[in-house]
C-alpha cells in the first residue's frame, strides 16, 4: 500500500513542478540582490511627483540639453513666415543625405511614399488618407521644419521622434524628393 | 436608361446619383466616377474631411444638398477668397470651424469636383455577409491544448489505479469476511521477487551503480530546473491596451523604430508616448483589417481597444478635440534585465547593424507581445563570441582592428577579441 500512495504523492509533485509555468507571470528568481533597481529607472512609477510617474516634462521656461527654442508660433502666420524666412543650418552633404534617406525610410515613407508621392503603404492599403504629393505643396525646408515640429491638420508633430539636426537631414531629402517629382 | 436601371437592380447604384450626376452620364459611368472621385477625395480632401463624420472640416455626404453647386464650386477652388468676399453662406462656415483654413484647389476641375461630390453621397450597397467558420486544429492554442489533455490522461489513470487497488481491498475484505480462506497464490512469486531483491541488495557493485544512475538521473532534472529559475523565456503577460504588433508591423509593416525611436539613439528602446500613437489613430478610429476569430479577436474587439487610447490620450472623437483628462497607460515590462547588467540598444541597433528580429523574435507576427531570448548572460556571451565587428566608416576601430588582428592571427575579429566579454563591459 505505502507504495502505491507515494507512487501517486510523487506523481502529483513531478506535475505541480512542471506546471508551474505561467506564461502571463515572471518566473521565479533567486537571491534577487541587485536585480531591482534603487534609482528611479524610465517609466517607472513613483511617490515624488504628484502624477505618481517618473517621467516628467520639462520645467516650464527650462530648454532640455540638447534642444533649441523654436521661436515661429503655431498659427498660420507662424506657418507663413517659417516658409520664407528659417533657414536650414546644415549644409547638406552626402553623408547628411544617407542619414536624411534612412530616417525619412523610418519616418515619413509609410505615409508619404519612397518617392514622396503620397503613396506609402498606409495610403494603399487605405488606412490613412489624405496624405497630399510633395509636388502639389508649395514647401520649403522652412516649412517642412515647421510643420515636422507642430504637425499640421492631420499630420502630427515629429518633434519627439527625430532631434534638431535630424529634422533639417530629413527636410533636406523631401525637398530632394519634390525636386524629382517636379521635375 | 435601360443598362443602368439593371445595374441599380445589382445594388450597384443609388437613386440620388441619377440627379446629381445625370449631366455626366455620357463621359463616366458611374462606376468610374465613383472610383476616380474617390481617388480624388482620399489623395485631396481625406486629410481634413471624413465622408460620414466630422473631422477637422465637416462630413462630406450631404453637401452636395445643402449648397447649389456653383458655390461649391468656387469654395472648393479658392475658399479663401469667398469668405474675403464677404459670402454669408461661407463665413458662417468658416466661424463655425474655428476659423481653420482649407487649401484652395484651383488644380481640380468642375469635373473633378462633380467626382468628389458623386463619391461623398454615393452608400454602397450592403455586401452579402460571407459567413465565415472558424478554423479549428492548428492555431498557438495547440499546445496549452495538448498539456491539458496529457493531465487529464494522467489523472484518469491515477483514479484508474486507485479504484482497483480499493476494489481488491474490499474483495479480499468481503472474502475473508464469508470465510473464504484465500489461497495466496503470491506467496511463491513473492519468494521469487524476495529472493531476487536480496540477491540484488548482497551484490554491492549492482546497488551502488544503480543508486548512482538514480542519483545522476534526478540531479540531471534538478538541474534543469534550477537552471530556469529567474528565466523569463516566453513571458507574455496581459497589457492594459491590447497592443498588436502584428496588425502595426506585420499587416501595415510600420518600422520598429518609428515607435520605438530611442532605440537609434540611447540605451532604451522605450516605449512609444501616447502622441506618437496619435500621429496615426487621430485619423485611424476603427478597425477595418483582418479578424483573428480563432482567438474572439474581430473588428468590434480591435475597435474598442482605440477607444481605450483615446480615452487614455482623453481625445473625444466626436468634436475632435483633447479634452485634457488623461491617464498614464500601464504597459507591464517585459525584458528586464537585472539591474547589475548594462545593455545598451543604440550600440547593438546602430553600431552593430543587428535587426530588432535576432534578440526579439518574429515580432512582426506576435499578436501579444512575449518575450523570445532568454537573456541569460551566456545568451549575451554566446553572440559575442559569434559575431564579427563592422567596421565600416569607423577610425577609431581601423587601427585597433589591425593590431588586434595580428596579435589573434586572424581576419575578422568577433566582439569577444575586442574585449565584448570583459566583465566590467557588461557589470557595472
Ligand atoms: C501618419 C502619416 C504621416 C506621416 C508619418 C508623415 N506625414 Fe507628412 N503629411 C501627412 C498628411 C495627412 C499631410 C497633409 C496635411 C494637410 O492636410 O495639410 C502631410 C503633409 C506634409 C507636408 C506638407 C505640409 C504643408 O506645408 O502643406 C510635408 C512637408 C510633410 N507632410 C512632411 C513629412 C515628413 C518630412 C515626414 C517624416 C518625418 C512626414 N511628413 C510624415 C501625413 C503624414
Ligand atoms: C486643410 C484641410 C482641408 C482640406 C484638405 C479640405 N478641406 Fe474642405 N473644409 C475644411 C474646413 C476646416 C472646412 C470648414 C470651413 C472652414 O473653416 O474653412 C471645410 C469646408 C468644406 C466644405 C463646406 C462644407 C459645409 O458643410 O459647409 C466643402 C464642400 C468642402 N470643405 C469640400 C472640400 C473638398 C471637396 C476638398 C478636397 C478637394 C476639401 N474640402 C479639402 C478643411 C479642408
Ligand atoms: C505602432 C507602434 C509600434 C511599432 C511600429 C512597434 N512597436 Fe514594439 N511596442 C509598442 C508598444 C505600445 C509596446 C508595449 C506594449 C506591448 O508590450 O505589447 C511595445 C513593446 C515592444 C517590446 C516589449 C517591450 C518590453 O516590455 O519588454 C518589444 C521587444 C518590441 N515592442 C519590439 C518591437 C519590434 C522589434 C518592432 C518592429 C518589428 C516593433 N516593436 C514595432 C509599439 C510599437
Ligand atoms: C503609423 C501609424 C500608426 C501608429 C503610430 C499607431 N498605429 Fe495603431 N493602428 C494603425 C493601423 C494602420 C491599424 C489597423 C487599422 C485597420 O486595419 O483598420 C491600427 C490598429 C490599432 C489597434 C487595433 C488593432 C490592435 O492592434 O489591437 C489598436 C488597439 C491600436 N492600433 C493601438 C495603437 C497604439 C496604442 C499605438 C501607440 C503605441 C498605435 N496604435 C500607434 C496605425 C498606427
Ligand atoms: C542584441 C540584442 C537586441 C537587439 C538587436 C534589440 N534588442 Fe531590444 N532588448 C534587448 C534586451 C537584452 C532588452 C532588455 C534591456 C534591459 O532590461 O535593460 C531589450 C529591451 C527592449 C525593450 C523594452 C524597453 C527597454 O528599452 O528596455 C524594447 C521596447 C525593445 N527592446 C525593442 C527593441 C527594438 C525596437 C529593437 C530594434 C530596433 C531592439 N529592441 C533590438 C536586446 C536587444
Ligand atoms: C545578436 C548578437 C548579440 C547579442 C545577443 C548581444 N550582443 Fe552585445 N554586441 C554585439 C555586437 C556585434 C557588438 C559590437 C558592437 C560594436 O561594433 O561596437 C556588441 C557589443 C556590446 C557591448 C560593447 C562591447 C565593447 O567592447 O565596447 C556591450 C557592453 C554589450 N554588447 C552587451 C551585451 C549584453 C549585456 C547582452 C545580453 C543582454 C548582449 N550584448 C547581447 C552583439 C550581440
Ligand atoms: C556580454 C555581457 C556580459 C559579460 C561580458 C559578462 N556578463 Fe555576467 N551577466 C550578464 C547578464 C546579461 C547577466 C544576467 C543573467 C540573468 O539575469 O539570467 C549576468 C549575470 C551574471 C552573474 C549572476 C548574478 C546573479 O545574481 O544572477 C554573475 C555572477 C556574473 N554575471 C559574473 C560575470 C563575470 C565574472 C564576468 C566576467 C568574466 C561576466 N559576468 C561577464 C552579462 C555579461
Amino acid at each position: 500500500m505505502r507504495k502505491e500512495i507515494l507512487f501517486i504523492v510523487y506523481t502529483f509533485l513531478f506535475l505541480v513542478v512542471q506546471s508551474c509555468f505561467d506564461s502571463s507571470a515572471p518566473n521565479y528568481q533567486y537571491f534577487p540582490d541587485m536585480y531591482e533597481p534603487i534609482g528611479y529607472t524610465t517609466y517607472s512609477e513613483s511617490d515624488a511627483f504628484n502624477n505618481g510617474i517618473e517621467a516628467q516634462e520639462p520645467v516650464n521656461g527650462t530648454i532640455p540639453r540638447g534642444m533649441m527654442l523654436y521661436e515661429y508660433p503655431n498659427s498660420n502666420e507662424g506657418y507663413e513666415d517659417a516658409k520664407i524666412n528659417l533657414l536650414s543650418p546644415i549644409d547638406y552633404n552626402d553623408e547628411d543625405r544617407a542619414i536624411g534617406k534612412e530616417l525619412y525610410g523610418i519616418y515619413c515613407a509609410l505615409c508619404h511614399g519612397n518617392k514622396g508621392d503620397g503613396q506609402g503603404i498606409l495610403m494603399k492599403r487605405e488606412k490613412f488618407l489624405g496624405v497630399p504629393s510633395y509636388a502639389d505643396r508649395d514647401i520649403t525646408l522652412g516649412s517642412i521644419y515647421h510643420v515636422l515640429i507642430y504637425g499640421r491638420n492631420a499630420m502630427g508633430s515629429h518633434s519627439g521622434q527625430l532631434s534638431i539636426k535630424e529634422r533639417w537631414q530629413v527636410a533636406h531629402y523631401a525637398m530632394e524628393l519634390r525636386k524629382e517629382l517636379i521635375k | 436608361m435601360n443598362r443602368i436601371k439593371i445595374k441599380y437592380l445589382k445594388g450597384v447604384l443609388i437613386p440620388l446619383f441619377f440627379i446629381t450626376s445625370l449631366s455626366f452620364n455620357f463621359l463616366f459611368s458611374q462606376e468610374e466616377q465613383i472610383l476616380t472621385g474617390k481617388k480624388l477625395f482620399n489623395t485631396h480632401c481625406a486629410a481634413c474631411h471624413k465622408v460620414k463624420k466630422k473631422a477637422i472640416g465637416p462630413a462630406m455626404r450631404g453637401v452636395s444638398e445643402k449648397y447649389d453647386r456653383e458655390w461649391l464650386y468656387s469654395w472648393i477652388k479658392n475658399s479663401a477668397s469667398m469668405i474675403k468676399s464677404g459670402d454669408p453662406q461661407a463665413v458662417a462656415i468658416w466661424e463655425e470651424y474655428n476659423r481653420t483654413a482649407m487649401n484652395a484647389f484651383p488644380q481640380l476641375s468642375n469635373v473633378d469636383i462633380d467626382n468628389i461630390l458623386a463619391y461623398a453621397d454615393y452608400i454602397p450597397p450592403v455586401p452579402v455577409v460571407a459567413q465565415s467558420l472558424p478554423v479549428s486544429s492548428g492555431g498557438e492554442n495547440t499546445g496549452n491544448y495538448n498539456d491539458l489533455i496529457l493531465i487529464a490522461l494522467v489523472l484518469v489513470f491515477l483514479i484508474l489505479t486507485a479504484m482497483l487497488i480499493l476494489v481488491k481491498r474490499t474483495l479480499i475484505r468481503i472474502a475473508s469476511a464469508s470465510g473464504v480462506k484465500i489461497v495466496s497464490e503470491k506467496k511463491p512469486k513473492d519468494n521469487i521477487a524476495l529472493s531476487i531483491l536480496s540477491a540484488f541488495a548482497k551484490n554491492q557493485f549492482l546497488v551502488i551503480s544503480s543508486v548512482i544512475l538514480l542519483m545522476l538521473s534526478s540531479g540531471y532534472y534538478v538541474y534543469a530546473w534550477m537552471m530556469q529559475v529567474g528565466i523569463d523565456e516566453g513571458y507574455m503577460p496581459v497589457q492594459p491596451i491590447h497592443y498588436s504588433h502584428k496588425i502595426h508591423s506585420g499587416a501595415n509593416k510600420i518600422e520598429c523604430k518609428y515607435c520605438h525611436s530611442s532605440a537609434r539613439v540611447s540605451k532604451h528602446s522605450g516605449i512609444p508616448s501616447l502622441n506618437v500613437c496619435m500621429n496615426c489613430h487621430k485619423n485611424i478610429a476603427e478597425y477595418n483589417g483582418e479578424e483573428d476569430l480563432e482567438n474572439g479577436y474581430d473588428r468590434d474587439f480591435y475597435t474598442n481597444e482605440i477607444k481605450k487610447l483615446y480615452a487614455a490620450v482623453g481625445w473625444d472623437e466626436d468634436n475632435q478635440v483633447y479634452t485634457g483628462k488623461t491617464q498614464p497607460v500601464k504597459w507591464v515590462r517585459i525584458h528586464n534585465l537585472p539591474d547589475h547588467v548594462y545593455f545598451n540598444h543604440a550600440q547593438h541597433v546602430e553600431v552593430a547593424n543587428i535587426e530588432c528580429q535576432k534578440c526579439h523574435g518574429p515580432v512582426e507576427e506576435m499578436e501579444i507581445m512575449y518575450q523570445y531570448s532568454p537573456l541569460t548572460m551566456g545568451w549575451c556571451i554566446n553572440c559575442h563570441r559569434e559575431s564579427n565587428i563592422d567596421l565600416k566608416g569607423n577610425e577609431y576601430y581601423k587601427k585597433i582592428h589591425e593590431e588586434l588582428s595580428k596579435k589573434y592571427g586572424v581576419e575578422k575579429l568577433t566582439v569577444a577579441q575586442m574585449g565584448g566579454l570583459e566583465c566590467g563591459k557588461c557589470h557595472y
